[in-house]
């Protein structure tokens, strides 16, 4: 069988549409992945131990295991237990849980990089402790996380494609729709590469401008 | 200019700047086989540039530096000049050897292998004969007891006597010193002083040193180039040098060390 | 549960544990390759190295586990597909360890190159002696995060059909119908796993920390995002 580069061309429209799918899926799961991560992290500094324990437990956890069986695992027993919501949801979600846990990390080292003395000197002028958050500390520790979030991002979207397991059609599950019409798959497979690729080097490529505008520590 | 025994090392017209910031100035001088040479001067006169440009870890910009005949960076093609390949600067380098300021011991290594390594080699002495000798240097430098130490295990001053130990065992012809002590407390950086007094009455190795230490520096050599602005304003014995300094430079310099220690 | 289907999970399970092992050596490999080849002297070895990192870095393990077992062969390489999962996996985790084997390069302090040009080193003994094995160290912790994605990634190959050990649960699954238990299970299973290889990665980091006479604090759960 000869690879032809019409192929690769004719499965375009599809693979835009499968593009939209993995940059939606990216998206509702990013947000839920920065939400979600701040949490997490803030429990696991909690001082009470029968937080941070099982928080740390289980962020441990999500983070060791696959996407793919926690896809799986959302697909399937979230029906059983009442809750039934397009399988795009269930793996924006699933996406968004299992970044959590790498962001919540990301902001943890964010927080404990602000120095000491920006504690002490908060204490020192009695500030509220909302306000040492709001005013001192978190101002400090964002632009030190931009970058490393940034990063997120672009793992995310290629993990898009794992989406398919779960009958959501993104561009992979696209060039496979198709190949099981046309019965040739090389070529949309090909396609849907080629795309993946090109997106994820230019993610990569704005998340660099954004770390170099936003990134770095004045001092 | 003070007479020198013969013309070992030889700069020739070295120019260096980084930047626009120009360290070393169409500089000319040599240094006879033997002969103990302190270069002194406020930091960024372009003392050190000119010991990492013997060691082959900074490149000159312009002119020529030679060592026994020997050029450096260059090697001759007939009767021209051209870039030397790496074989030969390896050749010329086997002859010179460097302590840093910062000791840079291996840390992968324990103390002996330290001494050894190079020995083994990159000079092809037999395993034992290196053990021998470089516990014997190790003895030399008061740290015979530390044979298997890692280099974290030992104080700064031990890993600078080990330092030491490590380029006597490639049994150089040329040895630089640089600030070897300006990371030491005083106390022990008069320990290590003491072990280079030795080796410099025992040996006839050339040494360049850079060094603050200026008791030393009268002690060991046989001539002080004052830098400054990457020029030699004065050359002359340390006891000239030190107690009727020509230049106005000199003096205040001299008086803002001597201050400071 | 039959022993039919127990020997599933046997199978899968060897199979999990077999591509994550030859994914990590060749990923090693590749790492090694492309992360030296990126200080290199020469400007086409580096753009090679580049290449390859932000390419690999930038595909889909799953696209690339389709494009091994689907376009290849149309090109007449037939690959047995265990081989194929081993590349693909391999290819992935190794341009992303690339990065780690760069920095940790870069982060030798000069000073241990300058003491190694001092002694007169050859260019070969300043890397193999001097600056690899102090880098080795600074690698060993990243190098547990990869391990630990690629053990992830692995799960992958149950989407073209490897039976592994996810493609077992799925069997196990279709037969009984206990879908909750089956995955709660294989989730607990990996998570197992990844204690274990987190464990050993930990006893390496440790044997590797004292090479330089160092120690390293011990504790369970030493698997840490290092901070840049």
């Amino acid at each position: 069988m000869n690879f032809e580069w019409s192929g690769v061309w004719d499965a375009m429209p599809t693979m835009l549409d499968g593009l939209l799918v993995a940059l939606t899926a990216t998206g509702i799961g990013y947000v839920i992945a920065l939400v979600l991560g701040l949490v997490f992290a803030f429990m696991r500094r909690s001082e009470s131990r029968w937080i941070s324990m099982p928080v740390g437990f289980l962020v441990e956890f999500i983070r060791s295991t696959p996407l793919l069986v926690q896809l799986f695992f959302f697909f399937y027993v979230l029906p059983l237990i009442g809750i039934s919501v397009s399988p795009l949801a269930t793996g924006a979600f699933a996406l968004g849980l299992h970044y959590a846990t790498y962001t919540s990390e990301v902001y943890r080292a964010g927080i404990d990089g602000v120095p000491q003395g920006q504690w002490e000197a908060s204490t020192a002028l009695n500030l509220s402790t909302r306000r040492t958050w709001t005013n001192v500390i978190l101002p400090q520790a964002i632009p030190r996380v931009v970058p490393a979030l940034g990063n997120y991002v672009i793992a995310m979207f290629k993990d898009t494609p794992q989406l398919l397991a779960i009958t959501v059609v993104e561009m992979l599950g696209g060039a496979i729709a198709i190949g099981s019409e046309t019965f040739r798959y090389s070529e949309p497979i090909a396609a849907a590469g080629l795309v993946y690729l090109v997106v994820a080097l230019l993610m990569a490529w704005v998340a660099r401008m954004v770390e170099r505008r936003y990134g770095q520590v004045r001092v | 200019m003070t007479t020198t025994n013969g013309e070992f090392i030889t700069f020739d017209g070295v120019h260096k700047s980084f930047g626009k910031n120009v360290v070393l100035d169409d500089l000319h001088f040599s240094v006879g086989a033997g002969e103990r040479v302190t270069l002194i001067g406020p930091s960024g006169s372009g003392k050190t540039t000119i010991l990492r440009m013997l060691m082959t870890l900074t490149r000159p910009d312009r002119g020529t530096i030679s060592v026994d005949g020997d050029y450096l960076y260059h090697e001759k093609s007939g009767d021209q000049l051209v870039p030397a390949s790496e074989a030969h600067i390896r050749k010329v380098r086997s002859r010179i050897t460097m302590v840093f300021q910062h000791f840079n011991l291996f840390p992968n290594m324990k103390v002996l292998r330290n001494v050894t390594e190079a020995p083994i080699h990159v000079l092809g002495t037999p395993k034992d004969e290196a053990e021998a000798k470089g516990k014997e240097l190790l003895e030399l430098v008061g740290l015979g007891d530390k044979l298997n130490a890692h280099p974290s295990q030992l104080s700064g001053g031990q890993q600078q006597r080990v330092a030491i130990a490590r380029a006597l065992a490639v049994d150089p012809d040329v040895l630089l010193l640089d600030e070897v002590t300006s990371a030491l407390d005083p106390e022990i950086a008069a320990e290590v002083l003491d072990v280079l007094r030795d080796i410099a009455k025992s040996t006839d190795v050339t040494m360049l040193l850079v060094t603050h230490a200026m008791k030393f520096a009268r002690d060991v050599s046989h001539r002080v180039l004052m830098f400054n602005e990457g020029k030699i304003i004065e050359d002359a014995s340390p006891e000239q040098l030190f107690n009727e300094p020509e230049h106005d430079r000199t003096k205040s310099f001299l008086r803002s060390v001597i201050d400071e220690s | 549960m039959s022993s039919g289907l127990m020997s599933f999970i046997w199978e899968g399970l060897a199979n999990t544990l077999l591509l994550t092992v030859f994914g990590a050596l060749l990923g090693l490999v590749f790492a090694f390759i492309a992360g030296l080849g990126r200080s290199s002297e020469r400007k086409w070895v580096r753009g090679i190295a580049m290449v390859y990192t932000e390419v690999f870095r930038g595909f889909p393990s799953l696209v690339l586990l389709f494009v091994l077992i689907f376009i290849i062969p149309t090109f007449g390489f037939q690959l047995n597909p265990l081989i194929a999962g081993i590349l693909a996996l391999a290819l992935n985790i190794g341009a992303y360890a690339a990065e780690v084997v760069r920095g940790a390069v870069k982060a030798v302090p000069p000073g241990q190159l300058e003491a190694a040009i001092a002694l007169n080193f050859t260019p070969v003994q300043r890397l193999r002696k001097v600056i690899l094995p102090q880098a080795v160290v600074a690698m060993i912790p990243p190098f547990t995060n990869n391990l630990i994605e690629l053990l992830k990634a692995t799960s992958l190959v149950s989407l073209v059909y490897i039976s592994d050990f996810t493609f077992a649960a799925q069997l196990i699954r279709a037969s009984t119908g206990e879908t909750a238990l089956v995955f709660f299970g294989l989730l607990v299973g990996y998570g197992i796993i990844a204690l274990v290889f987190t464990t050993a990665m930990k006893l390496l980091e440790r044997m590797a920390a004292r090479s330089l006479g160092r120690t390293v604090p011990s504790g369970l759960f030493g698997r840490k995002e290092v901070a840049a």
